[in-house]
């Protein structure tokens, strides 16, 4: 059964406070450690051959020059790596299809993207290993290959995999094809919905896969033991579920693979699976030294995933008086190499944000020859919404209603039934609507060429498994041990925040870190907007663990009834008047007896956090256009958000003022361009240009604060949301200042100026 | 009996059905339950079903009660970024 803690309302003296984070320090010092910063005695260096083409058979690979050369310890090829049945396997919370991962770290048979791996060394230097890399004779039979989505779905498009046959098809399909999954999503009579409208919206969309441009790129050090037990310290967002991941590709006991995690320098989804630690763990087996590998930024492109690129149709009828009466939508996902794309999630985010009586979406997951796709902030969320939110808009146009007025006609409330199944509990995307409708950017003039944008985001949150350990020292500070990462967010401090507050301490006197895989059982990733929620409810239970154990020592010390003694203000003291009196203690006098009075105290909790509030968001954004180069200019945005309850403030605004910045890039530069050879053709960041800070105003946010009522300080988590409105808020900002709609990511200047030009020539 | 919904998009393993009444005491009899019944739906549970028991959203919760009136919706896990 699930642990859940409920919402108390409550005077809070430490949540909701700003105080300064516990990596803080350290990060703006150069003092902490991140992936690359790590280092053993005698350590090698790996790198790994990749292939350059798209898609090809590989006939033979030839390591024996490689390994003759002097400073060479070690080669591994697809034969080190044990076959893997066709199989969905548990990873912890993971169902992962271990044939693709074991294909997706090693090609086999066939190399399906630039920049698969074929191979991998490890060498005394970094020179030695490049050299080796030229020396190994890979013998290809390059094949046609397919980069685009909606190619990939025709009869004839050359197939990834000639085993795949598309499921969720009934009857199972005669022939093998690229889309490997199709789903369908609904409720009510579409065909019904859209008889009653008196205004029908439809348009079809396009957009290129991004990156989570994650500054630090994938790093990690293996060493492996003769007695077979292996150690990892690698830039991970689940170190438990990279060690699993490790353990199942490599026939290993979990127990005998302990991963520390490092400071991760950016994550959003890409650190969620493993990419170089399991040939690392293997090139030190073999070389019998440790192996240090870190990616290059071009290797981070080429072979790491970025989120899909999807096609995407969107249909909507309305009354003239602003009620939806159908919806539908239609998404064909890049899955990349293996299925495996977040078509599902995009699905259910569609239209969530409307109540909505008549729906009907439908998703393909297409394979195709690029990098298997990999999470970024509410994984395929932004791409759906990107569609949905434009056409809402050009209704709201269309029907002379303001957007925010038409959303509100609509929208989600507590009671409303989704389509893709539960009704929603307790939420603000009303709030959302109304306080950006009520903020001043939402009035404030606009000049020439300048326009304003609307466009709302909706995403779930998750809870899953979370381990943590609270110890009482023996001064009276307290170390709190976290299985979960602080993926920068800031979410060390934010538990030990709701630690001090449970205890009525002050927040430097618990020290929160986070613990190694042996330290804890097991935490699944930082990943879905969880982490304050499971990790903070987590931290809660064992906080009131320890209240509890202090109130027996103390009732044993003071040869007190246990009823008699309560825990206020940081300090054991007598309930009230009535019971029997006694001196209070405080947590240090507590501490310093408790080695003599029965031993330290600990709290610890262990369990699956269930209940995770949805999240909304309302995003505004305010453009300048320039008609001469087709520039965009971002002058203003807000973005606003229900987060349950920000427990550290700061950092929440961070996270909405990161996802905001994110989803600039992603509307306005990011792209991944492949040329005619299926070659990836800008793996770097002078030519896949990610804004900088020169390039944003300042992103101001208002946090709206509609309690989950299964979080005991009202939670949901905050950092998927930001990133879904602003693909669609710009679209619709650059519509609104030129009066043009644009359809294909990203709004480029050449893509902008096209549109210009187009537009003027068809009016003449 | 507790009143069990299927999210459309596993029609296609439970022969169109999306709608049945089952008299199970929690999630792992609920799952066991639906993949005797269905058994194209067994890979489907085992890769990743979340159910939402009387509007609240449970995932990797075989032991959550169900309760004899409980209306029990089936909806793919989710997971993140």
């Amino acid at each position: 059964m699930s642990t859940m803690l409920k919402y108390q309302e409550k005077k809070l003296k430490i949540v909701g406070t700003r105080p300064l984070r516990p990596d803080g320090v350290d990060k703006v010092t150069g003092r902490a450690r991140f992936g690359a910063d790590y280092n053993l005695p005698g350590q090698l260096i790996g790198k790994v051959l990749r292939s350059p083409h798209a898609h090809a058979r590989i006939k033979s690979i030839d390591t024996s020059a490689a390994l003759a050369l002097p400073g060479v310890k070690a080669v591994v090829t697809r034969d080190d790596f044990a076959e893997m049945p066709d199989e969905m396997a548990a990873v912890g919370e993971l169902m992962i299809n271990f044939r693709d991962v074991t294909r997706n770290m090693m090609a086999r048979e066939k190399a399906l993207y630039d920049g698969h791996p074929v191979a991998a060394v490890a060498a005394t230097t970094e020179a030695v290993a490049k050299a080796a890399l030229a020396l190994i004779k890979v013998e290809y039979e390059v094949l046609p290959h397919v980069i685009d989505v909606v190619e990939a779905m025709q009869p004839g498009a050359p197939l990834l995999h000639e085993d795949q046959y598309t499921q969720g098809v009934k009857p199972k399909p005669e022939r093998p094809s690229n889309v490997a999954k199709r789903l369908e999503f609904g409720h009510g009579d579409v065909a019904a919905g859209f008889k009653q409208a008196e205004v029908i919206v439809e348009r079809e969309f396009n957009t290129k896969p991004v990156h989570q441009g994650y500054i630090e790129p994938q790093a990690c050090l293996a060493s492996y033991s003769a007695d077979g037990q292996a150690e990892l310290w690698t830039s991970t967002q689940g170190h438990f579920v990279f060690r699993a991941q490790c353990a199942k590709v490599l026939q290993m006991d979990i127990s005998k693979i302990r991963v520390t995690p490092t400071e991760i320098g950016g994550g959003f989804g890409g650190k969620n699976n493993i990419y170089n630690e399991a040939l690392a763990i293997t090139l030190s087996r073999k070389a019998g030294h440790p192996v240090k590998m870190v990616m290059t930024r071009e290797e981070v492109f080429r072979g790491t995933g970025p989120t899909p690129g999807a096609n995407v149709k969107v249909k909507i009828g309305c009354t003239r008086d602003g009620k939806i009466t159908a919806a539908q939508a239609e998404l064909n996902f890049q899955a990349g190499a293996f299925p495996g794309s977040p078509v599902n999630q995009a699905s259910m985010c569609a239209f969530t944000r409307y109540d909505l009586a008549n729906v009907h979406v439908v998703g393909n997951d297409v394979t195709v020859n690029r990098p298997k796709v990999a999470a970024y902030r509410a994984p395929g969320a932004p791409i759906a919404v990107f569609g949905v939110e434009s056409v809402i808009d050009e209704m709201a146009k269309k029907l002379g209603i303001d957007p925010i007025e038409f959303r509100l006609r609509n929208a989600a409330k507590e009671g409303t039934q989704t389509y893709y199944g539960p009704k929603l509990g307790p939420i603000g995307y009303i709030q959302t609507l109304e306080a950006a409708r009520a903020h001043p950017h939402y009035s404030a003039p606009l000049g020439p060429n300048q326009g304003r944008g609307v466009a709302t985001g909706f995403w779930f949150n998750i809870g899953n498994e979370t381990t943590c350990s609270l110890n009482l020292q023996e001064d009276g500070t307290l170390t709190l041990m976290l299985g979960t990462i602080d993926v920068a967010g800031g979410s060390r401090a934010s538990m030990a925040m709701m630690v001090a507050e449970e205890l009525g301490i002050a927040f430097d006197r618990v020290r929160p870190v986070v613990g190694d895989t042996s330290s804890l059982g097991f935490n699944f990733l930082t990943a879905g907007s969880r982490s304050t929620f499971a990790s903070g409810m987590a931290s809660v239970i064992a906080a009131r663990q320890v209240i509890e154990k202090l109130r027996q020592r103390v009732a044993q010390i003071r040869e007190v009834p246990l009823e008699a003694v309560a825990w206020k203000d940081g300090q054991a003291q007598p309930v009230d008047s009535s019971v029997q009196q006694f001196s209070p203690m405080t947590l240090a006098e507590i501490a310093r007896m408790a080695g003599k009075t029965g031993g330290t105290v600990a709290g610890h909790a262990e369990i699956n956090a269930q209940g995770a509030g949805p999240g909304f968001g309302t995003h505004i954004v305010d453009v300048e256009v320039d008609k001469e180069t087709g520039a965009v200019r971002i002058l203003r945005y807000t973005a606003v958000q229900d987060v349950g309850k920000a427990i550290h403030p700061a950092y929440v605004e961070g996270q909405l003022q990161g996802g905001a910045a994110q989803g600039i890039g992603w509307a306005l530069n990011e792209e991944y361009v492949y040329g005619e050879d299926g070659v990836l053709q800008n793996p770097g960041f002078l030519d896949y240009r990610i804004p900088v800070a020169s390039d944003l105003p300042f992103i101001d946010t208002v946090i709206v604060e509609v309690p989950n009522p299964n979080h005991p300080y009202g939670v949901r988590g905050c950092g998927e949301v930001p990133i879904i409105a602003p693909m669609a808020a710009i679209a619709n900002a650059i519509e609104n200042a030129i009066g043009l709609r644009l359809c294909e990511q990203p709004f480029s200047p050449p893509r902008v100026l096209k549109a210009i030009d187009e537009a003027a020539a068809a009016k003449r | 009996m507790a009143r069990i919904t299927l999210s459309s998009s596993l029609a296609p393993f439970t022969e169109g059905v999306l709608e049945l009444e089952l008299g199970v005491a929690n999630v792992r009899q609920l799952f066991q339950t639906l993949g005797e019944r269905y058994p194209d739906l067994q890979a489907q549970l085992e890769a990743g079903i979340a159910v939402a028991i009387d509007g609240e959203i449970y995932q990797d919760a075989l032991l959550q009660p169900i309760a004899r009136d409980s209306e029990v919706i089936l909806i793919p896990k989710i997971a993140g970024g």
